[in-house]
């Protein structure tokens, strides 16, 4: 069987060119990775109008075909047939930013001289309009030699016709690119500029929203004070907002696990289900709203180009820590999820540079702590109102935050002084203009994030739990004996405790810590499913989880927990990230010791500080 | 890494915000390959007009740049390695 007609999507970094892919293919895509590189592959299925099916697939933004970052050579050897695992692309779609021709037509004309059959999609016309710039397509269409598309991908205008110009397109037939004649940049870059010059119908000089916006988000003061307040309303929604959901979900779990309960016999099997499954996953998913929040914020941020702002407000005080601003977006997605955060950096071109960054990752409170957190936080921190609408939980959380940020600058620092010395690479970045992003492609993104993690609630976190729920209930107790105790899990538990007691954590911290593991949240699990196992007699989810911690932790050991948690060694997907990306086993033991070792001696301190402090 | 001196210019990191001028050398000599790829995609270019728009908050460091329709930010030591002639207010 023939393989489907491949249509290849590029342009350079900003010309909206996701989104375009997202308008042609709709919400099912595949994203996987090419082999041998780490870089992700998009794809998706688009149906010409005779019914045949054809394959699109997005290429990494770039700026030419010579490539500065292995993401651009992906581009590269893509267009020109070379990549391993890629067919050659039967077509090609040119994204361009209408407002920004003299800089896009320079890699589009360089794709021209390919001889591939070619479309331009002349993309974001309406953020030109706004600025004043009005253009001229057929003329555009008649210089570059090939169809020209109107389009504004981020509401869906103009795909219909670029739908009807592939059609056109693949029914021809096509033998094979050019050689690749490697043209001289500069040449090319002033036949584009003339070709601009020339598309250009009128031109009204404005005042560009982008740029009153920047002389406010990037001002000297109040940009650093802006981007401050965006992040702590950004903590205080992840709390504030899911209050009212996470109650649902926490009622739903607790009648689920009343009405399913009596229809079993009493005995191991009922205990299974609810102490083992219901508890254990019950506590994960009640923090899906959390989570959400999260997610909600930083595609927002993204979406609307103020991400690179920060990272251009960062960047000094990253390249004191011998980081650049461009780390700071992998730095911030890993506060939802260190696996994504560690895969964004590939972005940054120095190797130094990325794999600091991939060594201080984790050190970002990821939302798989969040759970974790929020327990602790709501057993043992006071619900008091410190001014109108900042209460001190929220306050405590986003100190939490702040330790892990303060934490990760630290370990660069270091590292970069010692194993990974060596110059720090540069900081160049284009400032897109500001737009509002397709609330559809912010939905798709955040259905995406629900999906994942119910599917790690309902496999590793439903596997783990039952594991864990066998381990502590076999063997049997006996009268007088405590459950979590005689088990197995207990024994181990004791050996761990040998380690931990110093610390001030218990005998149920040290049954929670190896599952956590496998995922952190699953720590929460482990002490919702040890709990409910000891104390049979009490009716499920009538005693919260919260009053139970708060009889048998001591406040010394509640807070050193949670430091623990603020540098705890990462969960496995993380390790298992961190070897893919760096090539083999080195960093992500290295990874692992000395996150152990930060997490022993921030919870030891905190730990001795409160006992000493009478807490 | 600056560019060769040359009377009447002056480096880019040099140049107050809000002020136009025309690029008249680079050392490319002095960047890394690249850097000076990256530059040249932004569009960085001799004779063309170039414009600081905003600094960074700490240091003044990095530079935000209008390079013909785009805005770009570079850390000022690369800024150095650009010779510009201003072109007044």
């Amino acid at each position: 069987m023939n393989p489907l007609p491949l249509v290849a999507v590029a342009g350079n970094p900003n010309a909206g060119k996701s989104a375009l892919f997202n308008a042609l293919t709709g919400a099912r895509q595949k994203v996987g990775n090419y082999p041998g590189v780490t870089v992700e592959r998009k794809s998706g299925r688009l149906m010409l109008a005779d019914g045949r099916p054809v394959e699109i697939v997005d290429l990494p933004g770039s700026y030419s075909l010579d490539p500065a970052s292995p993401d651009e050579a992906v581009t590269r050897d893509v267009l020109l047939g070379r990549q391993k695992g890629e067919r050659q692309p039967d077509a090609l779609v040119i994204v361009l930013d209408a407002s920004n021709l003299d800089n896009h037509l320079r890699f589009a004309l360089q794709l021209i001289e390919l001889g591939v059959p070619t479309i331009a999609a002349l993309n974001m016309v309406d953020l030109a309009k706004r600025d004043g710039l009005e253009l001229d397509s057929q003329r555009l269409s008649q210089e570059l030699g090939v169809p020209v598309v109107e389009t504004v991908a981020v509401r869906r205008k103009g795909i219909q016709e670029l739908h009807t110009a592939l059609d056109d397109m693949l029914s021809a037939p096509f033998c094979g690119v050019h050689e690749h004649v490697k043209s001289d940049l500069i040449h090319l870059q002033r036949r584009a500029r003339e070709i601009a010059t020339a598309a250009v119908v009128s031109e009204t000089p404005v005042r560009r929203w982008t740029h009153r916006l920047d002389s406010v988000l990037l001002h000297p003061v109040f940009g650093p004070l802006i981007l401050a307040a965006i992040m702590f309303v950004m903590f205080q929604a992840v709390f504030a907002w899911s209050e009212a959901p996470k109650s649902w979900i926490e009622d739903g779990v607790a009648s689920f696990s009343n009405a399913v309960g009596p229809m079993l016999p009493a005995g191991l099997l009922r205990s299974l289900v609810v102490d083992g499954a219901i508890a254990g996953v019950g506590a994960v998913i009640t923090f899906l709203p959390q989570i959400l929040i999260l997610f909600f914020f930083i595609l927002l941020l993204e979406g609307t180009g103020y991400m690179v702002r920060a990272a251009f407000l960062m960047d000094r005080l990253m390249h004191g820590v011998g980081l650049s601003g461009r780390a700071f977006i992998p730095l911030l997605s890993s506060f939802a999820c260190a696996v994504p955060g560690i895969m964004a950096t590939r972005t940054i071109d120095d190797p130094k540079d990325r794999l600091t960054t991939i060594l201080v990752a984790p050190l970002m409170t990821c939302s798989a702590r969040l759970p974790v957190y929020t327990l602790i936080i709501a057993a043992f921190i006071p619900n008091t109102r410190l001014v109108w609408g900042v209460g001190l939980q929220g306050v405590v959380m986003f100190g939490l935050y702040v330790s892990g940020v303060a934490g990760a600058l630290l370990a660069a620092l270091v590292l970069r002084r010692g194993v990974l010395k060596g110059s720090s690479g540069g900081f160049m970045m284009e400032l897109p203009k500001y737009q509002w992003p397709p609330i559809k492609d912010v939905a798709i993104g955040i259905l995406t994030r629900a999906e994942i993690f119910l599917k790690r609630a309902g496999t590793i976190i439903l596997g783990t739990t039952v594991v864990l729920w066998a381990l502590a209930s076999i063997p049997q107790a006996g009268p007088g004996q405590k459950q979590s105790e005689v088990s197995i899990a207990g024994h181990i538990a004791t050996g761990i405790e040998k380690v931990v007691r110093p610390i001030g954590f218990n005998h149920d911290i040290s049954l929670a810590l190896l599952p956590a593991m496998a995922a952190r949240e699953v720590s929460v699990a482990a002490i919702a499913t040890v709990y409910s196992i000891d104390s049979p007699d009490e009716k499920a989810g009538a005693n919260k989880l919260e009053d139970k911690l708060q009889h048998r932790w001591s406040l010394a050991t509640a807070l050193a927990f949670l430091a623990w948690f603020v540098f705890a060694p990462q969960c496995i997907s993380t390790i298992a990230v961190t070897r893919r990306e760096t090539n083999g086993w080195k960093w992500p033991l290295f990874m692992v010791s000395y996150l152990f070792v930060l997490a022993y001696a921030f919870a030891g301190l905190t730990y001795w500080t409160a006992v000493a402090l009478g807490l | 890494m600056n560019a060769p001196f040359q009377p009447d210019t002056i480096s880019l990191d040099q140049l107050k915000v809000g002020t136009k001028a025309r690029v008249s050398s680079i050392g490319w000599h002095g960047l890394e390959e690249s850097e000076a790829c990256r530059l040249r995609h932004f569009g960085f270019d001799e004779g063309v007009t170039v414009e600081p728009l905003h600094l960074g908050p700490f240091g003044r460091d990095p530079i935000a740049i209008r390079v013909g329709r785009m805005t770009v930010a570079i850390r000022r030591k690369h800024a150095g390695a650009i010779r510009v002639v201003p072109l007044g207010q």
